[in-house]
């Protein structure tokens, strides 16, 4: 992986892409909206990889009219990207945008997708991914999938977390009983307790520092077998995010300046 | 078979294509989709190194003389296995189908192997079909696509009781290698297509099959390994794996590698360069030339000659039956280091 996820959402900050000179004249509630808009959408993350859409160079425009109605383009590596994941992110997408200040109309689209047309169909309105495709799957179902890998990115980035305890010093026997109020100020470990609350797991200061997605505390047969089968978890998460970005260069080039911001 | 360093080594790529994807093989109506997919595929190729890179006329319409040059003379491949891909709602006369792919083999039978396929949806109706390419194309494996739509349905799972009929017929026919495509794929809406589980109940309820999952069940590649470690009957498929990592994303691929190693073991990886996709030159090549790029990977298992044997050829010799010429095996001391590799992943 080239970048560890941001933490935009955890910590208030947003990265943002450098500003490319000079800039198409706008005036500066524009600019402002437009800024805005583009934290939202980096708070947005692909679900099977948990990183932010923006890093991922997902978000290919943004368009801002006079009326506060925004335009987001999104474009994934290859035509046939999984749908079901496509939908999520431009649902999650449509919603992050619906709520920055100063919006009062979103329409996200989908490029070049072989469902495009039905998944744009569906953005448009309050359809969810079933009415997309009737007949042919139902909502709940992308949620239970969108759940089994938020499960995934947890047992993940604990083990980024876990390791960097493990280089400081901690002992194994140390780590496996630690309290959540204990865990170092790092990204990932901010991250994994967003991704506990979202799994309605404790998040509390005396909760497990580290646990198993079903709520259990982590590391039962051992701290190091644990942390195998978690480092694991983490290099399929990686390496799909880069055949992902590769594929995404292949189709589109290398990154342009301020592509992410729109045009 | 290849030469390297001064030594001589028995290839078997297990994974090979010879498709048609040209837009006079479009269907009409289905060209948006039919270009898409050769065009998503050809993406794939430049994952690769340069010089290897083909133009999408090319990629799309290459040749039985492109095909016996670059697998053969340049790759080396002693004997090459066709996985054969249907997709005959985009390509009028299918893009890779086990007929086309026999047209081949029957140039070299020697050297190429051609593997059929099955959908237990297709019911009695299949399982003749099923009989009729063993008869014709003497199978010894098949290719499923487990997340394919078929007749309004949206995919089927290896554990369902309607697959146990091709199961059977397979043991009957002496077909004893299943492969499963658990990879990237163009059919999911809500199945969870990459699911491995049901291979899992597969390999357990059926001892004498292989089991063997293709792209190693990427981007599942953690609930592959969890499975395969513990099922003697599952192996993996590298295609994808050396050729869209190895030189791409080096570090991936040595921690992708070395995780295989681990959990899975060297005596159930197959080398498969997923020809045309990518040349198995230069995985070959990289692959007898590769260790891992450094300290931080100490604790993983590691890689002999052997090793390399293995996964190049060997192993994949053992499931298809295939000779392996005298000289070429492993010698005594290669086997004892694997078998202890073996007991690290099980431990």
């Amino acid at each position: 992986m080239s970048a560890p996820a941001t933490t935009a959402r955890a910590t208030g900050r947003v990265r943002r892409p450098p500003v490319r000179r000079p800039a198409p004249a706008r005036d500066a509630a524009d600019v402002g909206l437009r800024a805005r808009v583009l934290a939202a959408l980096a708070a947005v993350r692909d679900p099977e990889l948990d990183e932010p859409i923006t890093d991922l160079r997902f978000v290919s425009a943004i368009e801002v009219g006079e009326a506060g109605e925004v335009t987001v383009r999104l474009r994934l590596p290859t035509p046939q990207c999984a749908p079901n994941f496509a939908f999520l992110m431009g649902a999650d997408a449509r919603r992050a945008v619906a709520r920055v200040r100063g919006v009062r109309r979103v329409i996200v689209r989908l490029e070049d997708h072989y469902t495009g047309e039905e998944i744009n169909r569906a953005l448009r309105g309050s359809a969810g991914f079933s009415e997309a495709f009737p007949g042919e799957t139902d909502d709940d179902d992308l949620e239970t999938l969108r759940a089994i890998f938020t499960r995934k990115a947890l047992i993940a980035r604990q083990a980024t977390v876990c390791e960097r305890m493990l280089a400081d010093g901690w002992s194994e026997e140390t780590v496996l009983g630690a309290r959540v109020r204990a865990l170092p100020d790092l990204p990932e470990a901010r991250r994994a307790l967003m991704l506990r609350a979202e799994l309605g797991l404790p998040t509390d200061g005396d909760s497990p520092a580290f646990v198993e997605p079903g709520g259990q505390p982590a590391g039962a047969p051992g701290l190091r077998r644990w942390l195998r089968g978690a480092r694991l978890v983490r290099l399929s998460l990686e390496a799909n995010g880069g055949i992902c970005r590769d594929l995404l260069r292949a189709r589109h080039g290398p990154a342009a300046d301020l592509e992410e911001a729109g045009r | 078979m290849f030469e390297h360093a001064g030594q001589r080594y028995f290839i078997v790529d297990s994974h090979v294509h010879m498709w048609s994807a040209g837009p006079d093989n479009w269907v009409k109506g289905q060209e948006t989709y039919a270009k898409g997919w050769i065009e998503c595929f050809h993406a794939y190729q430049s994952l690769g190194p340069e010089e290897t890179h083909w133009p999408i006329e090319k990629f799309m319409s290459y040749t039985h003389e492109d095909f016996v040059h670059d697998v053969f003379e340049e790759g080396g491949v002693d004997v090459a296995i066709f996985q054969s891909t249907y997709l005959e709602e985009w390509y009028t006369n299918g893009f890779n189908t086990a007929a086309q792919n026999h047209a081949l083999v029957e140039k070299y039978p020697d050297r190429l192997i051609v593997n059929g396929r099955w959908d237990p949806r297709d019911g009695d109706a299949g399982l003749r079909r099923l009989e009729e390419d063993a008869k014709r194309y003497d199978l010894k494996g098949v290719k499923l696509y487990t997340a394919e739509w078929n007749a309004g349905s949206r995919g089927y799972s290896l554990a369902d009781g309607m697959c146990t009929p091709f199961f059977e017929k397979c043991k009957e026919l002496g077909i004893r290698n299943i492969h499963v495509h658990k990879g990237p794929t163009i059919w999911p809406l809500d199945k969870d297509a990459f699911d491995v589980r049901d291979v899992d109940i597969a390999a357990t309820t059926h001892p004498e099959l292989n089991f063997i999952v293709e792209h190693v069940g990427l981007p599942r590649i953690e609930d592959f390994c969890f499975m395969a470690t513990q099922e003697p009957n599952v192996y993996a498929g590298l295609s994808v794996v050396i050729g869209g990592l190895m030189h791409a994303r080096p570090r991936f691929f040595a921690k992708v590698m070395g995780e295989l190693l681990f959990w899975v073991g060297e005596d159930k990886m197959l080398f498969g360069s997923d020809y045309g996709i990518w040349e198995p030159r230069w995985q070959i090549e990289g692959f007898l030339k590769w260790d891992y790029p450094g300290e931080e990977y100490s604790d993983y298992p590691r890689l002999s000659d052997a090793t390399k044997r293995k996964i190049l050829g060997l192993n994949a010799a053992r499931l298809y039956d295939i000779k392996v010429p005298d000289g070429m095996g492993i010698p005594e001391a290669g086997r004892r280091e694997g078998a202890e590799l073996v007991e690290t992943a099980d431990a």
